[in-house]
C-alpha cells in the first residue's frame, strides 16, 4: 500500500515513467468460449514509432486493441505500457497510463448528444482542473489541428460526414496531448483523396508532436504511406512485424497473398513513383 | 416482345440434339425446364443447342444444367460466347455441394433449449447482482463526493434527465390517475348504493388512490416512458462504441449514464407521485360531487377524517424502490445491447416488461408487509 501512498505525489509523468517501449505484449491469449483468437501473442512497438497491424477479418485485430486499451481482460499474458504490467497496476497508475493514450474508434464513437467541441472538451473536463474558457479556447485549436472548419465545432456528430467525424474523432483523441495514439481502421470508409489526406494528417501530427501510433488498417496505401513497421496478425499470432519493404519478400503464405495480389502490387507502384519522384502531393 | 421458354427434341439414333428458344429467364421459363429434364432423363450423349435462345439468366441455365444432370459437358453444347460463358460459371457452382446444417430438431431442440434458458437464467440473476452492487458503489461514491467534490457530479445530466423524464411526464400521469380515480369513483358508487353507503364511495377512492394507484400509475407509465428510452439511448451508445469511448477516457459508464438516471427517477417519481394522487383525488370529487351529489368540502373532510395520511406516506416509502426498478432494468438493458439492431429492439422491449413485472411483483410484496405490520 505504501506504494500507492507514494504515486499521490506524484504527475502523470513521473508515474508512467519512461522506461521500455511503448507497448510490450507478451503471451497474450484471447478466446471466445472455446474458439481461441489469440494463441500467445507477442508484439512490442517502440516509441515514437509508428506501427500498423494487418490481418484477414476475424484475424483479432480489434481484440488485440481491445486488450491493450483495457476494453477486453485477456485470458492470458502480459500487456506493458511504457513499462508498466496493466494486470498488476494500481487504480492511480492505471488511470495516468490511461490518461497518456489516445483511441480513435472506427465510425468515430463521438458522443452524439455532443457538439463537437463539446466533444473533444469532454476529456479535458474530466481530467484536468483547466477553467471552462481555457477548455474550450484548447478544443478549438485541436479542432484546427485537424483540418476542421471552426464553424464544424458546433456540430453535432449526426451532421457530418464520414471523413469529418473521424477528423474529429482524432481530435477528441488528441485532446489530452498524449504519447501513444491508437486507430481502429482510420481510412475505412473515406474516399481515395480522403484516406490520402487523413494519412498526411496522422503522418503530420505523429511527426511533430512525436506520437507513437498504433494502428489497424486494411489500407495498403496507408502501409506503404505512413507506417515504420507493420505487424501481421495471422494463424492467431503475429507471425511477421517488420517495415513493410521487408514484408514483401516474406514467405508466410497470407503475407505474400496480400502484398503481391493485385491491390497490393498498385500500392507499391503508387508508393515506389511518389519516392521516385522525390515530392509528395500536397493534399 | 417476349417468348416462353421452349425446346424441341430432334432424334436421332446415335446423336440426338435438343434445340432451346424464346427467354430461358426467370420469368419466362415455366414448365421448360422440367420438360426439358424429363426428355433428357434417359437420353445419352445429347447435343444441347442454344444459338436460337434469346435470352438466358442464372435461373435459365440452371434449368438447363440441371436438365442434363451429371453428363452436363460444355463441349456438347452449342451456343453463343455470352452464353457459354453463363453456362459454365453456373455448372462449376453447381457442382459445390451446398452445406447443409444438421440442426438440431424436435425434442433433442428442446431439451438444448430448456438448458440453455435455466443457464441463461442463472447468468442473469449473477449479472442483475453485479450491475445492482456496482449501481451501489457508484451511488456510495457519488454520497461521499456530494460533501467532499460536489463539482465532480454530473449536476447537468440529471437537471436534463430531470426534466425529460419526470416533468414532461406530467401531463401523461396527471391525466391517467385522473381517470382510474373517476372509474374507482363510479363503480364504488354504484356498487355501495345497493347498501345505501355510497358516502363510503369517499373512502374507497382515497385508500385506492393515496395508497395504492398514485405510485402505481406513476412508475408503470415511467416503465414504458423513461424506462425503454433508457434502454434504447443506452443501446444506442453501446452499439456506437460511444460507451467503449467513455471507458477508454476513464469515465466510469456506471457514473456517467446510470447514476444520473438513477437519481433523475429518485427525485422526480415522489413527485410525480403526488400530482397522480391530486389528480386522482379529483377523478373522484368530480364523480362523487356529480353522481352522488356530495361537494368537494365534504369530499375532502371526508379523507382527511377517515382515510389519513398514512396511505400516503406507504405510497411514498416505495418510490424509491420504483426509481431503483426503472432506471435499473432500462439501463442495464441498454448496456446489454450487442452489435446488431435485433437485439436493440429485444432489449427495449425487455426492459418495459421486466420493469412492469418488477414492479407489480414489489407492490405486491409491500402490500403484504404493510398488511403485516398493521399500517
Amino acid at each position: 500500500m505504501s506504494d500507492a501512498v507514494d504515486e499521490r505525489n506524484l504527475t502523470d509523468e513521473e508515474i508512467v515513467g519512461d522506461s521500455g517501449p511503448a507497448i510490450e505484449v507478451r503471451g497474450l491469449i484471447n478466446a471466445f468460449d472455446d474458439h481461441v483468437v489469440h494463441d500467445r501473442v507477442d508484439l512490442t512497438v517502440e516509441r515514437g514509432e509508428v506501427m500498423g497491424v494487418v490481418g484477414g477479418s476475424g484475424a483479432g485485430k480489434s481484440v488485440l486493441l481491445n486488450s491493450i486499451i483495457g476494453l477486453r481482460e485477456p485470458q492470458g499474458g502480459t500487456i506493458r505500457v511504457f513499462g508498466n504490467d496493466l494486470n498488476t497496476a494500481s487504480r492511480r497508475r492505471w488511470e495516468a497510463i490511461n490518461r497518456s493514450w489516445g483511441v480513435l474508434f472506427q465510425q468515430g464513437a463521438l458522443f452524439s448528444n455532443l457538439t463537437v467541441k463539446e466533444n473533444v472538451a469532454a476529456p479535458m473536463f474530466e481530467h484536468t482542473n483547466l477553467s471552462r474558457a481555457e477548455i474550450y479556447e484548447l478544443a478549438e485549436l485541436k479542432i484546427a489541428l485537424v483540418g476542421l472548419r471552426p464553424d464544424a465545432g458546433v456540430l453535432k456528430p449526426a451532421e457530418l460526414s464520414g471523413g469529418m467525424r473521424k477528423r474529429a474523432g482524432l481530435a477528441r483523441a488528441l485532446a489530452l496531448d498524449p504519447e501513444l495514439l491508437f486507430l481502429d481502421e482510420p481510412t475505412a470508409g473515406l474516399d481515395p483523396i480522403g484516406a490520402a489526406a487523413f494519412d498526411e494528417l496522422i503522418k503530420d501530427l505523429s511527426e511533430s508532436l512525436d506520437l507513437t501510433v498504433f494502428m489497424i488498417t486494411h489500407d495498403l496505401d496507408t502501409l506503404y504511406e505512413i507506417t515504420d513497421r507493420v505487424a501481421v496478425l495471422a494463424d492467431k499470432k503475429v507471425v511477421a512485424s517488420a517495415p513493410v519493404r521487408e514484408l514483401e519478400t516474406s514467405d508466410h503464405p497470407w503475407i505474400r497473398e496480400y502484398f503481391l495480389g493485385p491491390r497490393g502490387r498498385a500500392a507499391r507502384a503508387a508508393a515506389a513513383k511518389l519516392t521516385g519522384n522525390g515530392a509528395r502531393t500536397e493534399a | 416482345m417476349e417468348k416462353p421458354a421452349d425446346f424441341s427434341l430432334e432424334p436421332a439414333t446415335d446423336r440426338p440434339t435438343v434445340r432451346l428458344s424464346g427467354d430461358w429467364t426467370a420469368n419466362h421459363i415455366g414448365e421448360a425446364g422440367r420438360g426439358l429434364a424429363a426428355t433428357l432423363d434417359g437420353l445419352s450423349n445429347v447435343t444441347i443447342d442454344l444459338a436460337k435462345v434469346r435470352r438466358l439468366d442464372t435461373a435459365g441455365a440452371y434449368a438447363v444444367v440441371r436438365a442434363a444432370g451429371g453428363q452436363f459437358d460444355l463441349e456438347k453444347v452449342k451456343a453463343r460466347p455470352e452464353t457459354s460463358r453463363l453456362l459454365a460459371l453456373v455448372a462449376e457452382a453447381v457442382t459445390r455441394e451446398p452445406v447443409v446444417r444438421n440442426e438440431p430438431k424436435g425434442f433433442h431442440d428442446l431439451t438444448i433449449r430448456i438448458g440453455k434458458g435455466v443457464v441463461d437464467l442463472g447468468h442473469e440473476f449473477l449479472d442483475t447482482m453485479g450491475f445492482l452492487g456496482h449501481l451501489l458503489v457508484v451511488v456510495g461514491r457519488a454520497c461521499v463526493h456530494l460533501f467532499t467534490a460536489p463539482q465532480r457530479i454530473r449536476w447537468p445530466a440529471i437537471v436534463t434527465l430531470m426534466e425529460r423524464a419526470g416533468l414532461d411526464a406530467i401531463p401523461i400521469v396527471a391525466i391517467t390517475s385522473f381517470f382510474i380515480g373517476a372509474v374507482v369513483g363510479l363503480l364504488g358508487a354504484n356498487m355501495l348504493r345497493q347498501f345505501g353507503a355510497e358516502v363510503f364511495a369517499v373512502e374507497l377512492i382515497g385508500i385506492a388512490v393515496l395508497r395504492e394507484f398514485n405510485i402505481i400509475i406513476t412508475a408503470v407509465l415511467l416503465a414504458g416512458r423513461s424506462a425503454s428510452s433508457f434502454a434504447a439511448e443506452l443501446g444506442s451508445m453501446k452499439m456506437n462504441q460511444e460507451v467503449d469511448a467513455m471507458r477508454v477516457l476513464g469515465v466510469d459508464p456506471f457514473e456517467a449514464l446510470v447514476l444520473p438516471r438513477f437519481v433523475a427517477m429518485l427525485v422526480t417519481i415522489p413527485l410525480l407521485t403526488f400530482v397522480a394522487t391530486l389528480a386522482g383525488l379529483s377523478g373522484g370529487l368530480a364523480v362523487t360531487w356529480s353522481v352522488l351529489d356530495l361537494g368537494p368540502a365534504f369530499f375532502l373532510q371526508r379523507i382527511v377524517d377517515n382515510v389519513g395520511i398514512t396511505h400516503f406516506w406507504i405510497a411514498l416509502s416505495k418510490a424509491p424502490v420504483m426509481a431503483a426498478v426503472i432506471a435499473g432494468i432500462g439501463c442495464r438493458q441498454g448496456l446489454e445491447v450487442g452489435g446488431d439492431v435485433e437485439s436493440l429492439g429485444r432489449r427495449v422491449t425487455a426492459a418495459v416488461v421486466h420493469a412492469i413485472f418488477a414492479i407489480i411483483m414489489i407492490d405486491a410484496a409491500f402490500a403484504l408487509l404493510y398488511m403485516e405490520l398493521d399500517l
